[in-house]
């Protein structure tokens, strides 16, 4: 054990910071619910991808700089502390990327992979369907073989940023005999393909975060498959995986909000009447910590050839939980301003961004598989509870 | 940068485990709360052989010259198995406080190498009675006590002080009160010497608390785990029930997040103990969640049966509670972060969570663990 950087580590650091203080824009962008701010931030993402910050993970022949995970940290930890915006192609980047590495042929990752590093291209999910949402396997949207393409035909829903996004990944029925997770596959999707509809969905902000999206005899290669026909189930599991385990929230976005936290603390204290303000900081602080102490374990761990346990699904429901108790703070420290949209007289910057992120965090012990699902995974995989 | 154990330091705690998977049943804990001493000498003895009280002892002392890293896996076994046998305290906090203050001395205080080296064959034992905690467990067991007075660090002998004995509510645990005179010949530290080797030693103690507490949290989540797989009610194991998985899924994820804390703080004390305040307290007050969280939603799971004398649940739970609150409570450590959150030099944010100091680094050079 040796808690303490390598110079060449610091080094790294220091080159991000100066990075990130050259480029990240001046002001803060609109959010990339909306269309001018998804333009803007396809245009931040392509220039990350300039500066070879796309993606430090991803090895360098995919525009990335081949980190290891504890660099990765680092230049997450950078990434916050700039406040540098948020990853519009997160579900590129961080889920369908590391899947493609491990599934994709060399051709498809040739295809797919630069395009989304660069942000030339933008990835939504078509997993959940009305009939299918933490019960998976019940999908019925099909795709049925034609020769060397494939004819799709149904419904998905709960796409995050399918309305402006090019492509969709999407888990598809392919044998119509099947059932349950048997006959599935991962298909990759043009959103622009002729028989798509694209139906957009407001979120609790009133912006168009999520959409439906209807398949009426739309028709793709079989070079979009990823994977073997059929076996889509276990990609779909490991993209999970990528989802709930390391990548998707990286501490360092928890640490910034609760050192934020911490400063609106200082300042409101004197104004504070409830008790409870008090230990929820020093709580939100502490599991802040132990968030990015956990992943700095995960990461040392797969460094030296260890693996994931089963108790990476606790992740998720810690994470999410401390976003709510962050930003549930924070509104009670913003007191009656709390609920000030931006754009009114009274409205500012800070109070728009716990605003914001206040109505995000209602989201996060939803997605990704509930928590509840969450607590059966836990109780049923690592602490080996009976399932029936 | 690395957050991972050794594989030296995987296999003692593995041999460790066996050792108390062995001696220290449910039955034989049961069997000490009958007798006068509340030690089992063979189990001591078994532990000693194992080199435990050599541990943290120099090399040139007869020691094995080992750290609280290399130990906070032992502690927290040490709990798992609600290891009766004040162990953990006088290896992990006693043991470091004599070692600081034979280094503070350089030397100079031949009874204390003296003291160390039957310390480390296991021949004597030596506890610490700190001001923050009214009792000292075990204290006639211990063959000397380290005593405070205001600054100072008092080496008396226990046959040298008056013991009143406490019951406590855990019958494993032999609370007294110690009533003694400071005397200039007992004296072995004082000042800003003496103010060091108390702060380190509240910073062990929490932590070796907060090591323990996690191994008990994971043994009442483990024995529930069995016994609502074992237990059917209409039918089936009660543990398909999606509200009793849940009760035992959430102590899961308190102590998996307690875990790098503890961790992190054995790392902070082994390099320095007495900047350590932080991160112990972040580690005590996470592991004293998680420990009540599991010794409540346990008996739960258990019904009835956890409301026993008879179910062994007890053994653990009691031993989570006291330790919670021993070594300073939630409330105790939670004011020191937030004392710490108020300071405006406090470096807080994602970039810090190592401080901000790395190796080769010739403004902030760094001291070798």
């Amino acid at each position: 054990m040796e808690l303490i950087y390598t110079a060449a580590q610091a080094q790294f650091r220091t080159e991000v910071r100066d990075w990130l203080n050259a480029n990240i824009p001046t002001s803060p962008l609109p959010s990339f619910d909306t269309e001018e701010g998804f333009t803007a931030h396809r245009e931040w993402e392509k220039t990350l991808s300039e500066g070879d910050y796309g993606m430090v993970t991803w090895p360098q022949e995919y525009g990335g700089r081949a980190c290891d995970l504890i660099e990765w940290l680092i230049f997450e930890e950078e990434y916050y502390r700039a406040g540098a915006p948020l990853r519009v192609n997160q579900n590129g980047i961080f889920l369908l990327g590391p899947t493609l590495m491990e599934y994709g042929t060399e051709a498809q990752k040739q295809r797919f992979i630069s395009a989304m590093a660069s942000g030339a291209e933008m990835w939504a999910q078509g997993w959940s369907e009305p009939g299918a949402g933490s019960d998976m396997a019940a999908i019925r949207c099909r795709a049925d073989r034609d020769g060397d393409e494939f004819v799709i035909n149904g419904q998905k829903i709960w796409s995050t940023r399918a309305v402006f996004a090019d492509w969709v990944f999407c888990l598809l029925r392919t044998d119509p005999e099947s059932s349950r997770h048997h006959g599935l596959s991962f298909i990759l999707v043009p959103l622009d393909a002729p028989g798509v509809t694209v139906r957009p969905i407001p979120q609790l902000n009133g912006l168009p975060g999520f959409a439906e999206i209807f398949f009426d005899d739309v028709r793709v290669s079989d070079f979009n498959l990823i994977g073997e026909e059929g076996g889509g189930w276990a990609i779909a599991m490991a993209t999970a995986g990528f989802e709930r385990g390391l990548m998707l929230r990286s501490p360092a976005r928890f640490q910034q909000a609760s050192r934020r936290l911490v400063e609106l603390y200082r300042q409101r204290q004197n104004d504070i009447l409830d008790l409870s303000i008090e230990d929820s900081v020093v709580r939100c602080y502490m599991d802040a910590e132990a968030y990015a102490l956990s992943t700095y374990q995960t990461a040392s761990r797969l460094i030296n050839n260890g693996a994931i346990g089963p108790e990476s699904s606790c992740n998720k429901i810690f994470w999410s939980e401390l976003d709510l108790r962050i930003h549930e703070t924070a509104m009670s420290l913003l007191g009656a301003k709390a609920e000030i949209e931006p754009g009114s007289p009274d409205a500012d910057q800070q109070l728009a961004n716990w605003l914001d992120g206040f109505l995000f965090a209602q989201s996060g012990p939803i997605y990704a598989g509930t928590n509840e699902i969450q607590r059966n995974i836990i109780a049923e995989r690592m602490l080996g509870m009976p399932r029936r | 940068m690395n957050f991972t154990f050794s594989d030296d330091q995987l296999l003692f705690r593995d041999t460790v485990r066996d050792l108390l998977s062995n001696e220290v049943t449910a039955e034989r804990i049961r069997q000490r709360w009958d007798s006068d001493s509340g030690v089992d000498s063979a189990a001591l003895q078994a532990m000693v052989d194992l080199g435990l009280t050599a541990a943290l002892v120099p090399e040139e002392q007869g020691g094995l010259g080992l750290s609280a890293v290399d130990f906070i896996l032992i502690a927290e076994e040490c709990g798992r198995a609600a290891l009766p046998e004040p162990i953990v305290d006088s290896c992990l906090v006693a043991t470091p406080m004599l070692v600081d203050a034979d280094r503070a001395l350089e030397g100079s205080n031949s009874r204390l190498r003296e003291l160390l080296e039957a310390v480390a064959s296991g021949e004597q034992t030596v506890l610490c009675g700190p001001s923050i905690n009214p009792y000292i467990n075990f204290a006639h067991s211990a063959d000397y006590l380290l005593l405070p007075h205001g600054n100072e660090v008092h080496l008396v002998a226990t046959d040298a002080v008056q013991l009143e004995l406490q019951t406590s509510v855990d019958l494993s645990r032999r609370l007294s009160k110690v009533s003694w005179q400071p005397r200039s010949e007992t004296c072995i530290a004082r000042g800003e010497i003496g103010a060091d080797l108390w702060r380190s030693t509240l910073n062990r103690g929490a932590l070796a608390n907060a090591a323990q507490l996690l191994g008990l949290s994971e043994a009442m989540v483990a024995r529930s785990v069995k016994f609502a797989t074992d237990r059917e009610q209409f039918g089936r194991p009660i543990g398909v029930n999606q509200a009793v998985k849940h009760l035992l899924a959430d102590c899961a994820v308190k102590a998996e997040f307690a875990k790098p804390a503890i961790y992190r703080a054995a790392y902070t004390v082994a390099v320095a103990p007495t900047r350590a305040d932080w991160s112990v307290s972040h580690a005590k007050a996470s592991a004293g969640d998680a420990a009540r969280a599991a010794s409540r939603n346990c008996t739960q799971v258990h019904g009835a049966m956890g409301y026993t004398w008879e179910c062994d649940l007890h053994i653990w739970m009691k031993r989570a509670w006291t330790l919670d609150r021993e070594w300073g409570d939630a409330g105790f450590h939670k004011n020191r972060i937030h004392e710490w959150l108020l300071q405006p030099k406090a470096l807080l944010g994602p970039q810090y969570t190592f401080g901000r100091r790395h190796m080769g680094d010739a403004a902030n050079p760094i001291t070798a663990v």
